[in-house]
């Protein structure tokens, strides 16, 4: 069975360790080359098609602040 | 497909919990302790104890976990969380109690506190953050410092002969009858997140049954005082600690 996922970051709440990136087993996440208020380069989907939503870059992640979503396909 | 129709509430399979407060933490980036929080956060939201847990908050990085874990708190003296928690349970027996520690508050200044109540067997759970440093106040030597590793207080590394060893404390306690499980976990990547998790949930139920004192030791990293990336602390951490501090359950009966 295969997975599509996709991921929303609370971008302000984001302080850029890169913990999640780091586990991402698909290579979707980066950190952004912008900045967010308190000047941290936040995460996003680089590679959106990638994700499987699996769930390990939200589980890493000590600010909780991924949202994983997720659908058969 | 397009990203719009998998953002969609029916297809949420991940989030922050409910326990969790919306107050951001001041934790450092990528520090462990905020990975540890979320998973305590969860098992007590799985368990639906909620309003019948009470967490004892350290002196450290961790003092202001009250912020952040949406339950009732008390914030103990410097090591004294578990003569607090000790206090709380015998007052209400019917709650979960759990106090919060870091490697400095309870293998150091609370080693009497912390052996005592693990020997009378309170049916507590204790999280036991070992980053082997005094995070909070800059670094300095922790009795949990491993040999050669350099501190604010070890410039050139921890020296035996000038410092002694570096302290296995959870293998005393796991030596105490009080203790009925004693555990040390990490929370560096998904499956030891899962793992920590499990440990924690075990010791809460273990405070159900009456069973005695449970001790979950979290391997941590302390970024900032490592002077490390959160990545490369995480990288140190498995290579450098892991060997002194292995994971795995101590005891479980
Ligand atoms: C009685 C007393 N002595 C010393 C201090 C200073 N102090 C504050 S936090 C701390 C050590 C914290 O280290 P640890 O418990 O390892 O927590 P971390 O910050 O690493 O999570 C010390 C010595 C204090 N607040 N109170
Ligand atoms: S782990 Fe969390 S806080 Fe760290 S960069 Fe990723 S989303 Fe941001
Ligand atoms: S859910 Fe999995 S695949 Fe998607 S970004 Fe997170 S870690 Fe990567
Ligand atoms: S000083 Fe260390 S323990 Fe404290 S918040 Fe920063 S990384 Fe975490
Ligand atoms: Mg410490």
């Amino acid at each position: 069975m295969a997975f599509k996922g996709a991921i929303v970051v609370d971008i302000e709440k984001c302080k850029g360790c890169s913990v999640c990136v780091a586990n991402c087993p698909t290579q979707t996440i980066a950190l952004a080359k912008k900045v967010n208020s308190k000047g941290y380069p936040y995460c996003y989907m680089e590679n959106p098609d990638n994700c499987t939503g699996c769930g390990n870059c939200a589980t890493v992640c000590p600010d909780s602040v991924i949202t994983v979503y997720r659908v058969k396909i | 497909m397009d990203i719009k129709d998998i953002i969609k509430p029916e297809n949420f399979v991940y989030g922050k919990s409910k326990v969790l407060t919306d107050t951001v933490m001041h934790y450092c980036p990528g520090c462990s302790h905020g990975v540890v929080h979320k998973i305590l956060a969860e098992v007590i939201e799985e368990m639906g104890i909620q309003d019948k847990t009470i967490g004892i908050s350290p002196v450290g990085c961790a003092v202001f976990a009250y912020k952040y874990i949406d339950i009732d708190w008390q914030q103990a003296a410097h090591g004294r969380a578990p003569a607090l928690a000790t206090a709380t349970k015998r007052l209400y027996p019917d709650k979960y109690v759990v106090a919060y520690q870091g490697d400095g508050d309870l293998a150091s200044i609370g080693t009497a506190e912390i052996m005592h109540a693990c020997n009378r067997g309170e049916n507590i759970v204790v999280i036991f953050i070992n980053n082997a440093i005094y995070g909070m106040t800059g670094g300095q030597m922790a009795p949990t410092t491993l040999l050669g590793m350099k501190t604010a207080t070890t410039p050139y590394g921890r020296r035996a002969d000038l410092n002694g060893y570096p302290l296995k404390i959870t293998e005393l306690i796991a030596q105490l009858e009080g203790t009925c499980y004693v555990t040390r976990q990490s929370v560096q990547n998904p499956g030891s997140v899962r793992k920590a998790k499990k440990a924690i949930r075990k010791a809460f139920e273990n405070s159900a049954l009456k069973k005695g004192t449970s001790f979950v030791e979290i391997v941590s990293t302390c970024n900032s005082n490592w002077k490390m990336t959160p990545v490369k602390a995480n990288k140190w951490m498995e290579e450098n600690m892991f060997p002194f501090y292995p994971l795995g359950d101590i005891k479980d009966r």
